[in-house]
């Protein structure tokens, strides 16, 4: 999921970069207290939830998504086959029951009958064969931006490029309660996929009447705890309770107004004179300074916890000399990340060793209590050595003159002044900094001009293939010009493996590779920060730093 | 007199098809594309780029956006595609007029007031009080007023709300910040002019008449007195309203300003084009009318126009 769309404008300048979170706090001290949940209290009080998503979110229709603006007002509005639980477990959601095959690829939904769309229609495993075909048809009304989030099914792929058609797409219902999805591999965190907005299923009665059903508030239909009853654009969106859901018992909120605060000092302002209950992330943002006071002060409200995200540099392997991995490695190895952490990003954020963030499950426990938590460490004399060594392997007297890349942002700013100021008094070599406007910035990064560039990465489902298969060969996001056979087997091994604990001894090895090589900069696994008032209960971050408000009261 | 109207309105004309082409082409010069993401794939931004028409050749979207405009059509927001641009300008508009409206009117009457009390209480003490406070309207920037006001009177003390439009007293704080800089403008204008018009001799004779110095002040000075004020209210009135962009983000008001930038750091190019335009109709209204204005007061203009 994108960790981003923060301002409008900016919108789009932080879509993506999870790094961007603001966060504060050393440890993980608050972590613990971060879920409200663990307190006995009745609901009392208006149970009305109040949140900034500083801007307009771009649409509703979940076809369309593609930032975590829209995808805060549709986790509350519609759910999908499977949903989370009070502690972030994956479990029953519309579908109540589902079936595993041998080899793990293919899974029988039986969806349950007692819930209703919003409009009144019931929901059935034909909405769900609907939506996924309409999200992947290549002649779509318009088309679905995250689409490729469905190529996990059998001939989807084929079908959205144009090579194939629906019929040939592996979701079939097979009557009204029961739906088969046939995967191209065994995919074993599927079940937390369908819970993202782009498997979540729209009113196939409601969309075929209407196209437009999707812009309003008096035409949608939605299936989830809430639903959609004002949106005035650009100014608020409001949800309601859905007398339609199944889960009536588990949702405590009447309602959820979601404000449009552009500002983050205005945002904070409110929520001191109580206009808001929760700010910052995941779509707010709590101005840095206010973080580092609040966490100075010790403020009960100021929530952190891990936002499965990894805030990195990435050097163009493309040029001298960067396609070094000495060199590559001896920049990596001549920073201080702890002291990066504690003077100048001031959020708590975690060093990081490696590629995937804390928060990302393994086979039970999380991957990095399973696997290596360090594959390097910092060393300044080595990294000297080392970049000796490999400017002489590339034929060069001395490090040549270089451009450090970040997009528009304060913290970015800072992070690279101190990082090329540490490599200019541990290395004795200069690195430009340049700012760039965040299109442009990613432009030039996508197309390799540039020579070393910042990074982040946010999950987008909880496994470390969504970090680890960022690097294979020709992938999209491949944008750092690695390749490198025995980490592209490694990946197209663990797809096509259905067991767990086989899985992520591959993805480790991959880590290993990636890291050894120095492929990427690992700097920090990132924190989101929140304030939250006393009185919100059971509203929780989920694993990769979203907002999950579906189970939240008010106790006043 | 209708062939100088004639003319100003073909020259708007002119502005503004010259605004579009060099607007249409600067702003797909700027590297990036509507659709770059870190997490959208090329297939998908090409796929985009062709639904919107972005694969064809540039004169090609050129003549096809011309002859939308042509016919009233602005096109759809790349960002929310739910939305018009006609939709959200219209939409948005509203509240920037609203709050700019207020405001205008703040000015004058705030601004007027205290350059004639100023005037009438020439280097006196208050008079002194009025100048330093015109001379801090003017060279603070109004979000440093919509900060600092937003913070003490609506966080600290919470004399006000802090943000939105949502009660008559949300108005107050917006208004202020965007009504500082031209109350002292007004004030000033209005205290030099009033003062060289006490001098007048018509005033001289009020006095000798044994009437009130109030009543001399409004009823002979202020009439005289307010000319340049008028001149000033056009161009005050369209800078009021198409200015708010930080006063209309640091209090939350759902304005146009917000999309002026947002639009191009998104890439938005409809958004782009439709708000450039309507601020530069906007903007050229409010100085074609001041022009018939001038040209209605000024007697040479008028001679000028009779024997042509």
């Amino acid at each position: 999921m994108i960790a981003g769309g923060v301002l409008a404008a900016c919108g789009d300048s932080n879509n993506g970069n999870a790094g961007n979170t603001g966060a504060a706090n050393t440890g993980n001290e608050n972590a613990a207290a971060n879920n409200a949940g663990g307190e006995a209290a009745a609901p009392s009080g208006d149970q009305v939830f109040r949140m900034n998503l500083t801007s307009e979110p771009p649409t509703l229709d979940p076809a369309l998504m593609q930032d975590n603006v829209s995808g805060t007002v549709a986790d509350g509005i519609f759910e999908g086959l499977t949903k989370n639980d009070k502690n972030g477990e994956t479990v029953p959601g519309m579908a109540e029951s589902w079936e595993v095959s041998e080899d793990g690829k293919t899974y029988t939904f039986k969806i349950r009958s007692d819930s209703k769309w919003s409009s009144g229609n019931p929901v059935t495993a034909h909405d769900f064969e609907f939506s996924w075909k309409r999200t992947l048809d290549p002649n779509a009304a318009k088309p679905a931006p995250y689409a490729y989030q469905l190529y996990y099914i059998e001939g989807a792929e084929a079908y959205n490029t144009g090579k194939g058609d629906a019929a040939g797409v592996g979701v079939k219902a097979l009557d009204d309660t029961t739906l088969e999805v046939k995967l191209v591999n065994p995919t074993t965190y599927f079940l937390s996929l369908v819970n993202f907005y782009t498997y979540y299923p729209v009113d196939k009665v409601t969309v075929e009447k209407d196209p437009n059903w999707a812009n309003e508030a008096a035409t949608f239909s939605s299936n989830g705890p809430f639903k959609l009853t004002q949106w005035e654009h650009n100014a608020k969106v409001v949800i309601e309770r859905n007398e339609n859901y199944y889960g009536q018992a588990d949702v405590k909120l009447d309602k959820v107004d979601f404000a449009m605060m552009a500002d983050s000092n205005t945002e904070l302002n409110n929520f001191n004179t109580d206009q808001l209950d929760w700010a910052g992330k995941p779509t707010g943002t709590i101005p840095g300074p206010q973080i580092d006071k609040l966490r100075k002060e010790n403020d009960p409200q100021l929530k952190i916890t891990d936002a499965a995200s990894s805030y990195y540099y990435i050097f163009n392997q493309s040029k001298k000399p960067f396609n070094n991995a000495k060199v590559r490695k001896a920049l990596s190895m001549s920073i201080d990340r702890q002291l990066l952490i504690d003077r100048v990003v001031l959020e708590g954020q975690k060093p990081a060793f490696g590629f995937v963030p804390p928060s990302i499950t393994g086979a039970e426990k999380s991957f990095r209590e399973e696997t290596q938590e360090t594959y390097f460490s910092e060393n300044v004399d080595e990294a000297k050595t080392l970049l000796a060594e490999g400017l002489k392997e590339e034929g060069m007297d001395s490090f040549p003159a270089t451009t450090l890349i970040y997009n528009t942002s304060d913290k970015h700013a800072k992070i690279a002044t101190a990082i090329t100021e540490m490599w200019k008094q541990n290395l004795g070599i200069e690195v430009k900094t340049e700012v760039q406007e965040w299109k442009v910035f990613l432009d030039n990064r996508t197309n390799l001009k540039y020579d070393i560039a910042r990074a982040g990465w946010g999950a987008d489902y909880n496994d470390p293939m969504t970090f680890l298969d960022l690097y294979i060969t020709g992938s999209g996001n491949n944008d750092i010009g690695y390749k490198n056979a025995d980490y592209d087997k490694l990946i197209k091994d663990a797809y096509a493996s259905a067991d767990k604990a086989e899985r992520v001894k591959l993805l480790a090895q991959a880590e290993k590779i990636l890291i050894d090589d120095m492929a990427v900069m690992p700097v920090y696994y990132d924190t989101s920060s929140s304030l939250v008032k006393a009185y919100v209960k059971d509203a929780f971050m989920t694993y990769n730093g979203n907002i999950n408000y579906n189970y939240a009261y008010i106790s006043k | 007199m209708i062939r100088f109207i004639g003319r100003r309105f073909l020259n708007i004309l002119l502005s503004l098809f010259v605004l579009a082409t060099l607007t249409f082409f600067l702003m797909q010069a700027v590297p990036g594309n509507p659709f770059l993401d870190e997490k959208t794939p090329k297939a998908a931004q090409e796929a985009l780029k062709a639904f919107y028409g972005l694969d064809k050749p540039l004169w090609q979207q050129y003549l096809v956006y011309l002859g939308n405009i042509v016919q009233g059509d602005l096109g759809i927001s790349y960002k929310t595609p739910g939305q018009t641009v006609t939709q959200i300008i219209s939409q948005s508009f509203l509240y920037s007029a609203k709050l700019g409206i207020f405001a205008i009117i703040v000015s004058v009457i705030v601004g007027v007031a205290l350059g004639m009390i100023s005037a009438m209480y020439n280097r006196k003490l208050i008079d002194k009080f009025a100048v330093v406070i015109s001379i801090l309207g003017i060279s603070i920037p109004n979000f440093v007023v919509a900060s600092v006001t937003q913070y003490y009177i609506g966080a600290e003390w919470r004399w006000l709300p802090v943000s939105g439009l949502n009660s008559p007293l949300g108005y107050v704080l917006p208004t202020f910040a965007l009504s500082a800089l031209p109350i002292a403008f007004i004030a000033r204008l209005t205290r030099s002019s009033m003062l060289e018009v006490l001098t007048a001799d018509y005033i001289r004779t009020a006095k000798a008449k044994g009437m009130s110095p109030l009543r001399i002040t409004l009823r002979h000075g202020l009439r005289n007195a307010i000319l340049p004020v008028v001149t000033y209210l056009g161009p005050m009135s369209a800078n009021i309203i198409t200015g708010g962009v930080v006063v209309e983000k640091i209090y939350n008001v759902p304005g146009l300003g917000q999309f002026f930038t947002n639009s191009v750091t998104n890439r938005d190019y409809p958004l782009i084009m439709g708000i450039t335009l309507f601020y530069a109709v906007i903007l050229m209204f409010a100085r074609f009318l001041a022009d018939i204005g001038y040209a209605m007061v000024d007697p040479r203009m008028k001679k000028s126009s009779k024997g042509g």
